[in-house]
């Protein structure tokens, strides 16, 4: 028999529709899926089981009003059981992105893309795991311990959305948010072999987003493929009065119909195949590449020359936002609070033991990049060289409409293999760290597995607002191929 | 550049963190490390380059200044360490 979690999101959208299948089945199906596979993978720190069984409840009541009249039509996320990474708040459900600092915190407002997720139907199974506020590229950096890769539970799911990537590659949801302010949505989708989108900047609203690097931040969706994440993207996007950098422009539906790739320009740009890069990472990617290219795209070579002045620049301006955006923890107004004889105390000490050691880090560093002193020689000129950057991307995007590329320099590595060695863990980022910088969209979708039979992923970026031609380009691909419908074999 | 245990010191002390000594040793370490990588930003010449604050165009879309209910106060309080008359508790700030 094969199970109900075995449907893709649009199957399970057909069965609901036909009743052929509950809402109410499909969330206790994904729930026992959890009980059963989760204390292996660790890919939960919170589960909504009551608020989702009501959820399927409603939306049942609301299919079975649908049957007898169909004038309206219902968003295909209607009745899906789906996961949020832990830095997005749902009112009522413990919210801790991952850290001591924010243990027992029961947000008492939901984030607008939750809640317009929400609105149209859709079940929320429950929190999965981060590294800590985001910043990490493992999961290993959450306070409640690292989520194991579905693929090789000895290896990492890839961060800071590995708690997602992991839950969507196990089959335990149907989808998954994530957030990318460096990576976390594209690079754990491809150590999973899932698809992720990463939006523009200002795309979706960070209303209830619990921010880490505030001109950074993203919220965008892990799936099977990527035509199970165009129904969650059309959703979520779009202006929202509680995010003024939210943008306005209107969200188009992305129609599948007649995708083809003929006329579409994709640039290969030669930064991102240097030293460093997996020969099999490179040889699937090149391999995708000629595939899109026999779909009716043209392949032309690009280049995106400042591409290796991301890291520095991304590892003082993420770091510096972050250390203002963190300031708020100070066991005031939420959170644990080590009780101290004074005012100042209190500060030092809670803040001192409830942060792990990669958050003080990132806020030592933005500290210190933002000090009298410093400010100009590391904050300003990372600003600076941030404009270079996005300029590579609007010139390059003046000849070409896709940029093709690796996610990530290598397929998932083991737990603990980066250790103690911080800046080995930041090059992981390498090839995702740009879209960031520049505002575009991009995503990540499997291309193939290495000789470990670990997958590798691939990644496009458009221009900002590109989400449909990337969501179609990746779907062109996924038609042709079926490395997307593999899965992991997990007992 | 390397970064001195006393600059660490003031660092921590300026982002209100309380570091152990080992925490210090090994912060005056990695930041050295991370930012002697960064040095090669200071070699790109941006003399004559404006810095990027954030990638969206500068308007703010407004919205209509009207008065909405706010969150209820008892909501918002749930989550505090300490309260006392529906106020956060601190401990004293000056003797």
């Amino acid at each position: 028999m094969t199970s109900l979690t075995d449907m893709s999101l649009l199957e399970a959208a057909a069965s609901l529709r036909s009743g052929d299948t509950t809402s109410l089945a499909l969330t206790e199906a994904c729930l026992k899926r959890i009980h059963q596979l989760d204390p292996a993978l660790h890919a939960f720190l919170a589960l909504a089981s009551d608020q989702a069984l009501e959820q399927a409840q409603a939306a049942d009541a609301g299919l079975q009003k649908w049957r007898r009249d169909r004038s309206q039509e219902l968003p295909l996320v209607y009745g899906i059981p789906l996961a949020i990474k832990d830095v997005l708040c749902l009112q009522d459900v413990p919210t801790t992105c991952g850290s001591r600092i924010l243990e027992g915190f029961l947000p008492p407002y939901t984030a607008t893309s939750v809640a317009r997720l929400l609105s149209a139907g859709a079940v929320v199974l429950g929190k999965t795991n981060t590294d800590e506020f985001a910043m990490g590229s493992s999961t290993e950096n959450s306070a409640y311990g690292p989520t194991h890769n579905p693929w090789d539970i000895g290896r990492v799911p890839g961060g800071s959305s590995g708690g997602s990537a992991a839950a969507v590659a196990a089959g335990l949801c149907f989808a998954a948010l994530g957030t990318d302010t460096g990576g976390s949505i594209r690079q754990p989708a491809a150590f999973c072999g899932v698809t992720g989108l990463k939006t523009s900047y200002g795309r979706v609203s960070r209303y209830g987003l619990i921010a880490y690097g505030s001109s950074l931040d993203t919220v965008g969706a892990l799936a099977r493929s990527a035509a199970e994440l165009a129904p969650l993207f059309t959703v979520m996007a779009g202006h929202d009065e509680l995010d003024s950098t939210s943008l306005t422009d209107p969200v188009p539906e992305v129609d599948f119909g007649t995708v083809t790739l003929k006329g579409v320009r994709i640039g290969v740009p030669e930064e991102y195949f240097i030293e460093g890069v997996q020969l099999e990472v490179e040889a699937a990617v090149r391999l995708a590449v000629q595939v899109m290219s026999e779909l009716g795209a043209t392949i032309v070579p690009t280049s995106l020359p400042h591409t290796d002045l991301a890291l520095p620049v991304y590892y003082l301006i993420a770091p510096a936002e972050a250390s203002a955006n963190l300031a708020r923890y100070d066991a005031v107004r939420f959170g644990p609070r080590i009780e101290a004889d004074d005012l100042w105390d209190q500060y030092l000490q809670t803040r001192g033991q409830l942060f792990g050691s990669e958050v003080k880090r990132r806020i030592m560093l933005g500290t210190y990049a933002l000090s009298a002193g410093y400010y100009d020689a590391y904050y300003g000129q990372a600003q600076k060289v941030r404009t270079l950057i996005k300029a590579d991307f609007d010139q390059a995007f003046e000849s070409v409409d896709l940029i093709a590329c690796p996610v990530a320099p290598t397929t998932a590595f083991r737990i603990g293999e980066h250790g103690d060695d911080p800046l080995s863990m930041y090059l992981e980022d390498v090839f995702t760290l740009p879209a960031n910088l520049a505002g575009v969209p991009g995503i990540s979708f499997p291309v193939g597995f290495d000789s470990k039979g670990l997958p590798i992923g691939m990644q496009l970026m458009a221009p900002p607002l590109g989400e449909a031609r990337l969501l179609q380009s990746a779907h062109a691909y996924q038609q042709v191929t079926d490395w997307h419908t593999r899965r992991p074999a997990l007992s | 550049m390397a970064i001195s245990l006393e600059e660490v010191r003031h660092i921590a002390f300026l982002a209100r963190l309380e570091l152990t000594p080992e925490e210090q040793e090994l912060y005056a370490k990695q930041l050295s490390a991370i930012l002697e990588y960064a040095a090669r930003l200071t070699e790109v010449d941006t003399d004559q380059i404006p810095p990027t604050a954030s990638v969206l165009p500068l308007k703010a879309p407004l919205r209509r200044d009207v008065v909405r209910p706010s969150l209820p106060h008892a909501l918002i309080l749930r989550n505090a360490p300490a309260t006392e008359r529906g106020m956060f508790r601190v401990p004293p700030v000056l003797e």
